[in-house]
């Protein structure tokens, strides 16, 4: 039954060549554990990719109750916190996710540093890959504010205390992160904008191209 | 692949008419013991993950996700700290010559100087060579950012006041009633602006719920005042309101 729907699917859209494109590559010894323990160093990607689907599937759940705005933030937080079954465990994952993430990225990018991967031909892959750490970051940043409690308020007013001490680009950056003098309503809805759809938009795109630069060039070879 | 002119396809569409087999490649022709992703090594990588997220998970059970009480921006005395991957930052920003005149070189110069080379990394360190032992210069850099950043963030842990971090953003759980004539008095005096908005206190005076105290010793304490941060005289108002005032500090209690 299921091969005679994925041969009628098969048929009209030739899905064969893209399911083998997604299936078969070789995984080489040097980065298999089951051969060399010390190739657990090349997990650490994988696992900041399935952190990372975490924090996707328990931020959409969260959605589902958070509320973007001064007077309701904090209370729906603490509602899902106290009340929502379950809450506690899809906030604590997304909230310890968020640390996990930033520790795995940063041993993945270790890896790489110290095996010297990053060497022609994979110098964009390295780039990208920077520019992945930035918007984790950057979703941190941005994450840490929206429960509204005093240390979400105040770390961001530090935070941008001081981004305004760059020249130029500070002040434009604070108009554009806090919508305005103040840190409040406005502040709020945007770091819920920027770290629900800008930062994640981001995100997909630079992994995609992170995955597909490794499909297409293979895995550094053994020291 | 065939190509051009014989080709058949699947009706008007650009779907060619011929199928492949849907076959692995045979990866005996690899070097070593080459194995396939799928679905040899994806069942190993799906244990590591299932380990991975039972550790996750007990963490996430055994610590709760912090929660402290609701934003005030009143609260002037609030220290404030950022999440932990940020403290090197953080922490650089509070020595001489990187902050004040020079903040420049605390927010710009270092951390961009850092991070532009971090990404720039392929294009600084072209040579051949990949083991850290024969290209010194990156790994000796690496290293250095390394320690540099675990010593920042070590000493911003340590001169954090954690005993006041503890109690300062605590959720203090308290209802009364806002019409309540007391609660009215109190916001027109000056009251409001030390115990706050809610009588919890703040960076100058402390809680007011539960203080276990009589109507007739508030009435002393906000005459006479307390040392030493309560100065006499700081209720200005009839003795009526003063005793309607005593009277709901005197009733709150924690929950």
């Amino acid at each position: 039954m299921l091969q005679k729907i994925y041969d009628w699917v098969d048929e009209r859209l030739d899905i064969t060549p893209l399911w083998r494109d997604v299936a078969d590559h070789e995984v080489p010894e040097h980065v298999n554990p089951a051969h060399h323990f010390s190739a657990f160093v090349y997990c650490f990607g994988g696992l900041t990719f399935f952190i990372t689907v975490i924090q996707i599937l328990s931020g959409m759940f969260l959605t589902m109750y958070y509320v973007p705005d001064i007077v309701n933030a904090w209370e729906s937080v603490y509602y899902l916190q106290n009340e929502v079954a379950f809450g506690v465990i899809v906030r604590g994952m997304h909230h310890w996710g968020a640390s996990l993430v930033i520790v795995m990225m940063f041993l993945h990018t270790l890896r790489v540093f110290f095996q010297g991967a990053y060497k022609k031909p994979r110098e964009l892959n390295w780039v990208v890959g920077v520019l992945i750490f930035f918007v984790m970051l950057g979703l941190g940043f941005t994450g840490y504010l929206l429960p509204w409690d005093m240390k979400a308020l105040f770390a961001t007013k530090v935070g941008i205390e001081i981004a305004m001490t760059i020249p130029v680009v500070g002040p434009i950056a604070k108009t554009f992160l806090a919508g305005g003098e103040i840190i409040g309503a406005q502040t709020l809805t945007r770091f819920f904008a920027i770290h629900v759809f800008f930062l994640p938009a981001a995100l997909l795109g630079l992994m995609g191209a992170h995955f597909l630069m490794i499909r297409k060039q293979g895995i550094s070879g053994p020291l | 692949m065939h190509r051009g002119k014989g080709m058949k396809f699947v009706g008007d569409s650009r779907v060619p008419a011929e199928r492949k087999p849907n076959i692995p490649k045979d990866y005996s022709e690899f070097p070593g013991k080459t194995e396939a992703f799928w679905p040899n090594f994806l069942l190993k990588e799906w244990m590591v993950g299932a380990v991975f997220l039972i550790g996750y998970l007990v963490l996430t059970i055994v610590h709760e996700s912090p929660l402290e009480k609701k934003a005030d921006p009143t609260d002037a005395g609030y220290i404030p700290l950022p999440d932990w991957y940020f403290l090197f930052l953080y922490q650089l920003l509070k020595y001489k010559y990187a902050a004040g005149d020079y903040v420049l070189i605390g927010t710009v110069i270092i951390p961009g100087l850092a991070f532009g080379a971090l990404m720039l990394a392929p294009f600084l360190d072209t040579g051949l060579e990949r083991r850290p032992s024969k290209r010194p210069i990156a790994t000796g850099l690496m290293l250095l950012g390394l320690i540099s950043v675990t010593y920042l963030t070590w000493e911003s842990v340590v001169t954090h006041d954690w005993e006041k971090a503890k109690t300062q953003g605590k959720i203090v759980d308290v209802s009364f009633d806002q019409n309540d004539p007391g609660y009215q008095i109190y916001q027109k005096q000056s009251c409001v602006g030390c115990h706050g908005n809610t009588l919890t206190g703040g960076a100058s005076g402390p809680s007011l719920i539960g203080t276990g105290l009589k109507p007739e010793e508030i009435m002393k304490i906000a005459k006479e005042g307390k040392p030493p941060g309560m100065p006499p005289n700081a209720f200005k108002g009839s003795d009526e309101e003063l005793k309607q005032l005593a009277e709901f500090i005197s009733k709150l209690e924690k929950k």
